[in-house]
């Protein structure tokens, strides 16, 4: 009985430890405070900082963060950095705090991380911790009404293939890697200790006219989509950089291919030639003739990275409900604007036109209860039903 | 003060500055010690620690950042890291130079007599430190933040005491803070609200705020409600600052951001189809 309770121990303990895949990253309020904080102070630079917690099964809870300072070009940047590092770190310890780092966070600009940098470093600290993430925020994009926090983490396909730097078209294809497998969002899920939210709640202000956070519904986002649409056009530009990179290696692999079948058809002739002369026949390569000489290939990693650029400027570009919409549009959204005492108001709305529409109900509501004449409402009514919209927004005004 | 035939002993701010101050904290001050006082070890009953932030001109101070101090606690004696603070405070200053020392806080509700020296040494780091006490036991049934100066009580030359004279405090939150409130107030969310969500929340907000105006202004009408002058006015000139635009005009205006809205769209799903295509020239390519 012992032995073969000792021989499955042993074989447990033998056993490699698979790891659970990494489903969900647990945020604590705290941290998101910080982060924000952090970035804001110091936007449009833009700023890193550490994050410290626990891995856990398949979650990794993060339950603290402190931010770093700002590098000078000049300084001794390393030993200052890690001495910081290490300070801090003893410093938490003392207090209880899980020093633990789990990954680091950074903020950035209208979304344009995805940089060769951010994947060196990923790979740095994936070295000495087994799991890592790296949190994104945009504090650009916070401003305009969503909180812009993305949890990213590099996949393990990628980083194999990176790592063996093995990084050709040929491996690419055989794994049938995409620009979309570099990086993995993972889901973020917030937690706070039940003494905060109880702080949180007694400290909200009591009437909702206080809060000012109307801001949000401000529908001037024409400065966000301009800037958006200059990066975008910048990465375009880069992309067809990158893209004539590879047609000129195209180009010359031809050429050089081209230039050795001549190569090797002349050898062929003088062979046979010196054959019919009774001669030893030359070799049939010459690895000293440059044009045996492999060109190299571009590397790809950029052209990725560009690509993934793009189709985040293209997502927060398209309404900012794109992909969202997708799913409320299937859920089949109705909403019922006003009770049963004025006239009542059912819509069902695309979500990628919410903005004009909201606008126009709140006009109409507001108009058709101040106002109770009734040619007024008409006019509005017919203002906004016949405003063309080229998908379907529908909008029944019924009077009870 | 004139010398007097009789000293008095004087209550009260001694000087206009302490009478005018104020305190604003951010909530990320609340939420770091509240984390704190959860991690304390066993034996403390207590959490202290540093108050960071920044004066403001008019005098307010506005209370930016925190951490906490290790300290011990005996009867009537107290023994704080002052190394374990200064070194937090180097490392603090090290990222962000303008946070500076502005007081101390301690959980609990009242002011204690350790408080007093501990004010003392606080005293001795910045001119007029602010002390602020957070509540964590909800002794009064609700979580009290509370600040406190601290104010020498003198009779004639001598001094007396310091007394701790409370000054208004203000909570006080940037609009990105603002933006994710709802789920800071939480245990637990899963998922972070998308824009959708977000603009639907606030849309409700709207909504019942009008409504609420809409009752009151019924109510008022028909005589159930006192009518009131001030609020009539608000109101009316509410109602006169929405813009007076003609329907063919209001038309216009949202056709045409709603085309140039379209136009954006159209554009960034031919990009993706580009991105796409690129892709598969990238590496589908097969050399010979």
């Amino acid at each position: 009985m012992a032995n073969t309770m000792a021989r499955s121990f042993l074989q447990v303990a033998a056993a490699e430890e698979v790891a659970p895949p990494l489903r969900v990253v647990q945020i604590e309020g705290l941290v998101m405070l910080k982060i924000i904080k952090h970035c804001k102070e110091f936007s449009p630079a833009l700023v890193t900082g550490q994050l410290l917690g626990l891995d856990v099964g398949s979650v990794l809870e993060v339950t603290n963060c402190f931010p770093f300072p700002i590098q000078e070009e000049d300084e001794e940047i390393e030993a200052d950095g890690a001495n910081y590092q290490l300070e801090m770190m003893r410093c938490l310890r003392e207090v209880n705090v899980d020093n633990n780092t789990v990954g680091w966070y950074q903020s950035t600009m209208l979304g344009c991380f995805q940089t060769a940098e951010l994947i060196e470093t990923f790979l740095n600290y994936q070295e000495n911790i087994r799991r890592c993430v790296c949190i994104i925020y945009d504090p650009s994009r916070s401003n305009q009404g969503a909180l812009a926090f993305k949890a990213l983490k590099l996949s393990d396909s990628f980083m194999d293939l990176y790592r063996s730097n093995n990084f050709t078209g040929e491996k690419l294809r055989e794994k049938n890697l995409s620009w979309v497998d570099i990086f993995e969002e993972i889901p973020v899920k917030v937690s706070n200790s039940a003494l905060i939210s109880a702080f949180m709640t007694e400290l909200e202000p009591d009437t909702p006219v206080t809060q000012r956070d109307y801001d949000r519904l401000q529908l001037s986002s024409s400065p966000f989509l301009e800037r958006n649409m200059e990066f975008l056009i910048e990465c375009m530009d880069d992309l067809s950089v990158e893209q004539q990179k590879f047609q000129f290696y195209y180009r010359s692999l031809t050429r050089q291919q081209a230039q050795q079948q001549s190569w090797l058809q002349k050898r062929r002739d003088e062979n046979k030639a010196r054959k019919a002369a009774g001669e030893e026949p030359l070799p049939e390569e010459d690895p000293s003739n440059p044009i045996f000489k492999p060109i190299p290939e571009p590397p790809r990693l950029e052209s990725f990275l560009i690509a993934n650029r793009i189709a985040n400027y293209c997502n927060q570009i398209n309404g900012k409900f794109f992909d969202k919409a997708r799913d409320c549009f299937q859920k089949g959204f109705r909403k019922r604007l006003r009770d049963s005492d004025g006239p009542t108001l059912t819509y069902s709305q695309h979500p990628s036109r919410m903005t004009e529409t909201t606008i126009l109900f709140c006009y109409w509501n507001f108009v058709s209860s101040i106002s109770s004449r009734e040619r007024e409402r008409e006019d509005v009514l017919d203002l906004v039903s016949s405003t063309p919209m080229s998908h379907s927004v529908w909008i029944h005004a019924t009077n009870s | 003060m004139a010398a007097s035939d009789r000293t008095v002993l004087q209550f009260g701010p001694s000087s206009a500055v302490t009478s005018n101050i104020t305190a604003k904290v951010h909530p990320l001050v609340i939420f770091n010690i509240s984390d704190c006082y959860v991690r304390r070890p066993d034996q403390a009953e207590r959490v202290i620690g540093t108050l960071l932030g920044s004066v403001l001109p008019d005098g307010t101070v506005d209370i930016r950042n925190s951490y906490v101090v290790p300290h011990n606690e005996f009867s009537d004696q107290v023994a704080l890291d002052i190394e374990y603070h200064h070194t937090m405070l180097k490392s603090h200053l090290k990222v962000n130079p303008q946070e500076v020392i502005v007081g101390w806080f301690s959980t609990g509700l009242g002011v204690t007599g350790g408080s007093a020296l501990i004010h003392e040494f606080y005293c001795r780091e910045v001119p007029n430190p602010v002390h602020l006490t957070v509540d964590t036991g909800f002794r009064n049934g609700e979580g009290t933040v509370k600040a406190y100066v601290s104010v020498n009580l003198s009779l004639g030359d001598r001094q007396l005491a310091a007394q701790f004279q409370e000054i208004p405090l203000d909570l006080r939150m940037i609009e990105a803070e603002r933006v994710g409130f709802d789920i800071l107030k939480s245990t637990s969310v899963d998922k972070l609200p998308s824009d959708l969500e977000g603009m639907e929340v606030l849309m409700e907000r709207l909504l019942t705020l009008i409504n609420d105006i809409y009752k009151y202004v019924d109510d008022t009408v028909e005589g159930h409600a006192v009518p009131d002058n001030s609020v009539g006015r608000i109101l009316s000139e509410t109602v006169a600052s929405l813009p007076k635009l003609s329907p063919p005009a209001f038309d216009k205006l949202v056709n045409d951001s709603l085309q140039d809205q379209l136009l954006l769209l159209y554009l960034s799903s031919i990009t993706r189809t580009q991105l796409s295509l690129a892709e598969k020239l990238n590496t589908a390519a097969q050399m010979p």
